[in-house]
């Protein structure tokens, strides 16, 4: 008897651990989005390497794509802009970018100095009001957009190449072929 | 090269730290002197090892060299000397340094300050810090190697998170670590002695001092990290519930409870098995709190790494220790000897109630640290748990505690008698139930938790008074000799009982009367708190070394006399382009006045925050009477003693 009894500390550690163990396989940064699921709201926004012109997200209807959130003072937006570039050399789906709260030059500086433009066109937000209705809360996020124009994932934080590898292409495959 | 230099001696260090790990403790197992005698000499070198990498990183760290992958992602050319070298523990890999470095430390202390051991309990005690040793350090030269070179190099850093350039971070890590590692002393010891079978009031003795001094640090750590939040969040809070801080808190609270039952272990002989338990728990618990900081399993303001992988190996490190420690215990506890007995009313009874409740106290703040992480892992949604349920739950577990706190020092050990205890206290009881009622009353508002917060400091306060008179009063010899047959460890006992009702009268006149208001202020504007008018001059632009600043003055007067000046900041720190706020604070010691500047509101104006913090430096000042009790309590002249050694210990007797 006394014997149980002085096991149920080890008993209460492994119980613990198996929590713990399952924890880390969920990613605490990964909060679900309401607008998954949901059409993706509608801007039209001017493009950054020509504010005359604007560009309309119902442009993008009929295509799978992605759509990035990103600015010249956000230092993680530094360290995906290769892995972006890599994506958008492969070709496999059209990426959009959204340059939030940012000021145009720094903003075309950045690209410059990062290496290239892996965007098929980046759009203004200067305001945040388009950020608003997308629910960004930080910079980088990632959307990926069918071709009806719904939201069906939502990256928050820097992209890796594991998280492209693991999530995107297959999704971007899957949305490809309905 | 430097670099390498640090990375070879931690290579090292490993292989001296698994001859340290491995030899003595098989050697005290197979009796082979050679083997025990190895214990000292490999504690000592790998203590050299790793002291040797931690100067190579701070030399990194001093002369900029950005091709040091760790040194680019945390410090910058801008950023001032003292915070390049506070840097090294900025972020993961280095505070793992900083972590093995102070294990070190103490495993060093250990082999000088034993030799009053037996030869063989401290190669078993130095074997255990080995073992754990090994962990820290594979996990380094694995997953989050500190001098893994970035090429090429990046031509400046990306500087040290702005959150952490601040004084506080020069002193509130490493005196953590002192702590959280300083239980690692108690649990070698109690591990020592499981694999020895050897539990008895020495072993106790040895323990209290080591255990004594982990606390301390302990407490002076979270007291700074405390008082960083404060004046560096700029929300005016001192305490948040965060994940992190509760990890901090949990081997505090497990701590003191092993502080008391070793008490009980040494002069009684009880609580054996209690107090081994207690001893790994602290232990354990300072394990875990790095598990949850390191892993990312939670988020929290503090989780600056965050990487599954190397919480798998924090988790499988996890389970060898505890669990086969918890194991050892399982196996080995049931053949300890059975302690002396005592009454249902008496000193032991006193003390186990309060450990009870300080570890089911610390059990409720694991449960609201891990709750979301259950509901998550079970698919029941995604929660967090936040300040109201440790209010609600730490607060009546808490008060049992004080209370009692106040009787047990005056309780005989084995029977105490309850009509004598109640004699004897029952002023200070009146004179506390009296001012509870009153004081608030004078001050302007009563509330059950003020009254209940008053009546358990100034219960500590005159119960303590009234142990120290009844210690005093005892017939026969003068005033003065009376005191000097007081010994310091009571009077730390005494002074570390103080500080707790300090500490609540701190707590309970800040969330009972503190006021704050949020107005928005154009140059010339007044705005009135409690008392004090604060004048609103502008803000001016200020060059930091590494930051832009707007800091905004203020002018703070009572009865139309000026008594301070505040100077709330705004920083922007130029390299990560994040922005702080920094808060301006007249500290004293019957109140703060403490403002921070929000946003600009265009045509001058801008928004301000405006505290009121009436006697929350009792807060911290408590904390520190703890501390200081903590060394009376080591400078108690029988630590310095050498306890006479039964001559060499023969091997062959074990």
């Amino acid at each position: 008897m006394k014997r149980l009894f002085i096991l149920i500390p080890l008993a209460a550690f492994l119980i613990l651990v198996g929590f713990l163990a399952a924890g880390l396989r969920h990613d605490p940064h990964e909060v679900p989005s309401p607008l998954v699921g949901k059409p993706a709201p509608l801007f039209n926004l001017p493009r950054l390497n020509d504010p005359q012109l604007t560009l309309s997200a119902a442009e993008m209807q009929g295509q799978v794509w992605l759509f990035n959130v990103w600015a010249s003072w956000c230092a993680p937006c530094r360290e995906e802009h290769p892995v972006l570039l890599k994506l958008a050399a492969s070709q496999i789906v059209p990426i959009i970018g959204m340059n939030y709260k940012d000021e145009r030059d720094k903003a075309i500086a950045w690209l410059r100095q990062g290496g290239g433009d892996p965007y098929l066109t980046s759009v203004i937000d200067q305001e945040g009001r388009t950020g608003i209705d997308y629910g960004v809360y930080g910079v980088p996020e990632t959307y990926v957009i069918d071709k009806a124009g719904i939201i069906r994932y939502k990256h928050i934080g820097q992209l890796t190449e594991q998280v492209v590898a693991e999530r995107l292409l297959p999704l971007i495959m899957e949305l490809n072929a309905e | 090269m430097i670099p390498e230099i640090g990375h070879f001696a931690l290579i090292l260090a490993l292989l001296v730290a698994v001859v340290q790990g491995v030899f003595p403790i098989a050697g005290a197992a197979l009796n082979k002197p050679a083997w025990i005698a190895l214990a000292k000499p490999s504690a000592r070198l790998q203590f050299l090892l790793v002291t040797l990498a931690m100067l190579c990183l701070a030399y990194t760290f001093a002369i900029k060299d950005y091709s040091v992958l760790y040194v680019a992602s945390n410090s910058n050319s801008k950023l001032p000397l003292h915070y390049r070298v506070a840097a090294l523990w900025g972020g993961h890999e280095g505070s793992l340094l900083l972590w093995v470095f102070i294990l070190n430390l103490w495993t060093l202390a250990v082999s000088f300050f034993s030799k009053a051991l037996p030869e063989l309990t401290r190669a078993r005690i130095l074997g255990v810090m080995g073992l754990i040793s090994i962990g820290f350090l594979l996990f380094m030269l694995t997953v989050s190697n500190p001098f893994e070179r970035l090429i090429p190099a990046a031509i400046d850093g990306r500087d040290l998170n702005p959150l952490l350039q601040d004084p506080g971070m020069v002193f509130h890590p490493p005196m953590l670590y002192m702590g959280y590692v300083g239980f690692s002393v108690a649990f070698a010891f109690a591990i020592a002695a499981l694999l020895g079978g050897e539990l008895d009031a020495a072993w106790a003795r040895w323990s209290r001092p080591w255990t004594t001094l982990a606390w301390l640090f302990l407490t002076v750590g979270i007291m700074a990290g405390s008082n960083w939040a404060y004046y560096e969040l700029g929300w005016g809070g001192w305490w948040f519930w965060d994940a992190v801080e509760n990890a901090s808190f949990m081997p505090w609270l497990v701590g003191t409870a092993l502080i008391h039952s070793l008490a009980v272990t040494e002069k009684r002989g009880s609580f054996k098995a209690w107090t081994v338990l207690l001893a790994i728990t602290a232990f354990s618990l300072s394990l875990l709190g790095t598990f949850l900081v390191r892993s990312g399993v939670l988020t929290s303001v503090h989780a600056f790494a965050t990487d599954p992988e190397r919480g798998l190996f924090i988790l499988a490190f996890l389970v060898i220790v505890i669990g086969g420690s918890l194991g050892l215990f399982a196996w080995r506890a049931t053949s300890i000897a059975k302690g002396g007995s005592f009454s249902a009313f008496s000193r032991e009874s006193l003390l186990l109630s309060n450990n009870v409740l300080l570890v089911v106290a610390a059990a409720s703040v694991m449960l609201g640290t891990l709750y979301p992480l259950f509901l998550d892992t079970l698919n029941l949604g995604k929660i967090s748990v936040g300040p109201p349920y440790f209010d609600t739950v730490f607060a009546p577990l808490m008060a049992p505690a004080v209370f009692l706190m106040g009787i047990g020092p005056l309780a005989r050990w084995k029977k105490a008698e309850l009509p004598e205890l109640i004699v004897r206290l029952r002023w200070a009881f009146l004179v506390s139930v009296v001012t509870a009622i009153l004081l608030p009353l004078i001050l302007g508002r009563w509330t059950p938790m003020v009254g209940l917060g008053l009546f358990l400091a100034f219960w500590v306060f005159f119960s303590s008074l009234q142990t120290l008179w009844g210690r005093l009063r005892l017939a026969g010899l003068p005033i003065s000799e009376r005191l000097r047959s007081l010994t310091r460890s009571w009077w730390g006992m005494w002074l570390a009982h103080i500080g707790i009702g300090v500490f609540i009268l701190g707590v309970t006149i800040v969330k009972g009367f503190e006021t704050e208001t949020a107005v928005r202020m154009h140059p010339g504007d007044v705005a009135h708190l409690s008392g004090y008018d604060f004048t609103f001059d502008g803000v001016a632009e200020v060059q930091g070394p590494n930051y832009i600043a707007t800091q905004g003055n203020l002018r703070v007067s009572c009865n139309q006399r000026e008594v301070a000046s505040l100077h709330p900041q705004k920083r922007l720190y130029t390299v990560q382009n994040m922005p702080m706020t920094e808060a301006g604070i007249a500290a004293g010691l019957w109140s703060d006045q403490y403002a921070s500047l929000g946003e600009s509101l265009g045509d001058g104006s801008w928004s301000v925050r405006i505290y009121h913090k009436p006697m929350v430096n009792w807060i911290w000042g408590g904390c520190l009477l703890m501390a200081a009790g903590g060394v009376l309590a080591l400078s108690d002249k029988r630590y310095r003693i050498r306890h006479k050694r039964p001559g060499q210990q023969k091997v062959a007797t074990v």
